[in-house]
């Protein structure tokens, strides 16, 4: 009996270590995650984008992840340990793992990186990102049709321009349907905490917004504008579960496309170090079915999202007008150009708040 | 006046959790014994507690859930830190790390899940009297556990014989080893309650709070929880003022955000700690002066026999 026992253990360990030889032919790729991957937010629809990638190859590609990776200089260590593991290609996914990417990238030049939302590059380190103010454009629009109140409710996470951005595009829009339509602001000073998410949602409705938008990650907010007969707005994945009746659409982070695109690239040998910042077109995020809207306001929506599609409508035409009332430079022609979009750091007319910081 | 009503309902449902798994820490420090893993009992309560009421369709299960998921993860530390006499420090942060993981791992099949909050009361009249109406008598059965759960604590510590029995263990336990009295029992079931409340306060979250299971969803609540019993020097009464002020800041400045008062937002989600530090600090001012902290804290008690 043991000595069968013994043989079983043998062949095991045999066809263990064949498929790890097996394994070793394929391209390593991996991924670190600032979540959980059941967040249903920002790191779930990173991994179901891992998840596309490894279906479309999963032939030719191992993959790895690591979650709930700190921000900051900790990150470094699980950059290093995906490196030294034979990732040949790593995706880091959250912006405050710039500086830590880019310092393992110049350690390790014959590694590639590809750094979410960042803006710091190497000859192999890559920068990704959407422009999702496009998506914000579109919701200030539906917003503005669907508000009885003419308040609008924005729960922000903290006061960066990618936010700060997404709130502008929104007004931008919805002043084009009511011009004296007004927004409340909290800012709740993390991207994920449920209670806080949704103590703010119910101090925005008690304070008459009747529409509510988030840049933060969790669903909290848009389960109490549905408790509150209330309409709302999903950030990063579909969270119409959380309200049937209450979502309006959702702006959902789709990087399957990308990360295929890019370990293709990366097996054919023609990677190379680059930035993307893709929109509707290129298809780095996807609007959820447009829902609890007349027909009226959905065709709008859609009308809205082909027009960005095509590029016939932009969220940052100019002129634009600031909270001091004077006109913004236009330095992209007839719009405001990436550069300023990436950097935005003030408030539009028609904002009766202060930035934090200004 | 609505508006009012809105911003206290909303200050004792932030408020509550804070209060629940204070309270269970309170006891468990005054017999002596420093678990800082309130924030891993809790997550597992949550994860468990959601468990429970999505399974069997029952709140009140589901708090049980979470209340014996606590208590589980408290025995944990029981063996380590008395049983073994573990350091407690290291202990405590080894469970919160333990429970986090956990907690993933029991709420996997539940993330995305929604379940119907728990009720709240209504008595017909009572209920619907402006102002105080919902706020008395219209709020979920967490609130009035919370609330029942601290008066019954400060009743037990101050007015019953046990209580003092184990004050003494906390402030000596080799003084009340000599008189006779099984510390290391009683330190377990102080641990123990400890560990029930702080898993009945993270059940909480997901149960009445939010309603959905999410990996770390208490966002730090357990760590606010054991600053509050330090803050409150160790007294039941001032740990009631310590949450819902710290529950009441929380609260406001998302409002005075809201109304726009042009304060920057990083402070203001910085106040409810420092509002909370001031108040609890002139408190204990004001009176003794002077360490009120039981004596014995965070030692290791190894009873020769």
């Amino acid at each position: 009996m043991r000595k069968s026992l013994l043989a079983l253990a043998a062949g095991l360990l045999l066809a263990g270590s064949v498929s790890a030889a097996s394994a070793a032919d394929k391209l390593k790729v991996g991924f670190i995650y600032l979540g959980p991957i059941g967040d249903l937010g920002w790191t779930y629809q990173h991994d179901v984008g891992r998840q596309a990638l490894v279906k479309e190859l999963g032939d030719k590609i191992e993959t790895t992840y690591l979650e709930n990776v700190p921000e900051g200089p900790d990150a470094e260590r699980s950059i290093e340990q995906l490196v030294r593991a034979g990732n040949k290609l790593i995706f880091t996914t959250s912006f405050g793992y710039m500086d830590p990417t880019l310092k393992v990238a110049k350690k390790y030049p014959n590694v590639h990186f590809e750094h979410a939302t960042g803006y710091k590059r190497n000859p192999n380190m890559s920068t990704y990102s959407a422009k999702w103010y496009q998506g914000r454009y579109i919701q200030g629009l539906i917003a503005a049709k669907m508000s009885k109140s003419g308040v609008l409710g924005y729960i922000g996470s903290f006061p960066i321009p990618e936010v700060v951005s997404g709130i502008n595009a929104t007004m931008l829009a919805a002043q084009t349907i009511n011009p004296n339509i007004k927004v409340k602001i909290i800012w709740a000073n993390t991207w994920f905490d449920p209670g806080k998410e949704a103590d703010a949602a119910k101090a925005l409705i008690d304070q008459g917004a009747d529409v509510i938008m988030q840049h933060t990650d969790s669903p909290a907010a848009m389960q109490i504008a549905s408790e509150r007969g209330k309409l709302a707005f999903g950030q990063d994945s579909e969270m119409i579960k959380f309200g049937p009746k209450t979502q309006l659409t959702s702006i959902l982070d789709t990087w399957g496309p990308y990360y295929i695109e890019r370990v293709k690239a990366e097996l054919a040998g023609t990677w190379k170090s680059e930035d993307t910042w893709g929109g509707l077109d290129s298809h780095m995020f996807a609007m959820a079915p447009y829902t609890n809207m007349p027909d009226d306001v959905k065709k709008m929506a859609e009308d809205a999202q082909a027009a960005i599609t095509a590029g016939k409508l932009h969220p940052f035409k100019c002129p634009i007008v600031g909270q001091d009332g004077k006109p913004v430079e236009c330095k992209g022609g007839d719009r405001l150009d990436d550069g300023q979009i990436l950097g935005m750091n003030f408030y539009v007319k028609g904002i009766d708040d202060k930035l934090p910081g200004k | 006046m609505e508006l009012v009503e809105a911003i206290i309902l909303a200050v004792l449902a932030a408020s509550t959790p804070l209060l629940i798994a204070a309270t269970g820490e309170l006891v468990a420090e005054r017999s002596g014994v420093l678990n800082l893993g309130v924030e891993g009992m809790m997550i597992v309560g949550a994860a468990c507690g959601f468990a429970g009421a999505w399974l069997t369709g029952s709140i009140f299960i589901g708090a049980l859930f979470g209340i014996i998921a606590g208590t589980l993860m408290s025995l944990i530390f029981a063996l380590m830190a008395l049983g073994l006499a573990v350091n407690q420090v290291a202990t405590g942060l080894a469970l919160t790390i333990l429970g986090i993981g956990l907690s993933g791992l029991i709420g996997a099949g539940f993330v995305g899940e929604r379940i119907s909050p728990a009720v709240h009361l209504h008595i017909p009249g009572l209920t619907d009297i402006p102002l105080i109406g919902r706020v008395l008598f219209g709020e979920d059965g967490f609130v009035y556990v919370s609330i029942a759960l601290i008066v019954g604590v400060w009743w037990f510590l101050y007015r019953t014989r046990a209580g003092l029995i184990l004050r003494a263990c906390g402030d000596n336990h080799v003084s009340a080893h000599a008189l006779g009295y099984p510390v290391l029992r009683i330190r377990t079931f102080a641990v123990m309650f400890g560990g029930a409340c702080a898993g009945l306060a993270g059940a909480y979250l997901p149960l009445a709070y939010t309603p959905f299971f999410i990996p770390g969803m208490t966002a730090g609540r357990g760590w606010i929880a054991l600053a509050l019993v330090v803050f409150s020097s160790w007294r039941p009464g001032r740990l009631v003022v310590g949450a819902y002020l710290f529950g009441a800041v929380t609260i406001l400045q998302l409002h005075a955000q809201g109304w726009g008062v042009g304060i920057p937002s990083q402070f203001m989600s910085a106040l409810p700690y420092l509002a909370t530090v001031i108040v609890l600090v002139l408190l204990s001012r004001a009176r003794t002066g002077g360490s009120t902290a039981p004596a014995a804290l965070g030692t290791v008690f190894v009873p020769d026999r």
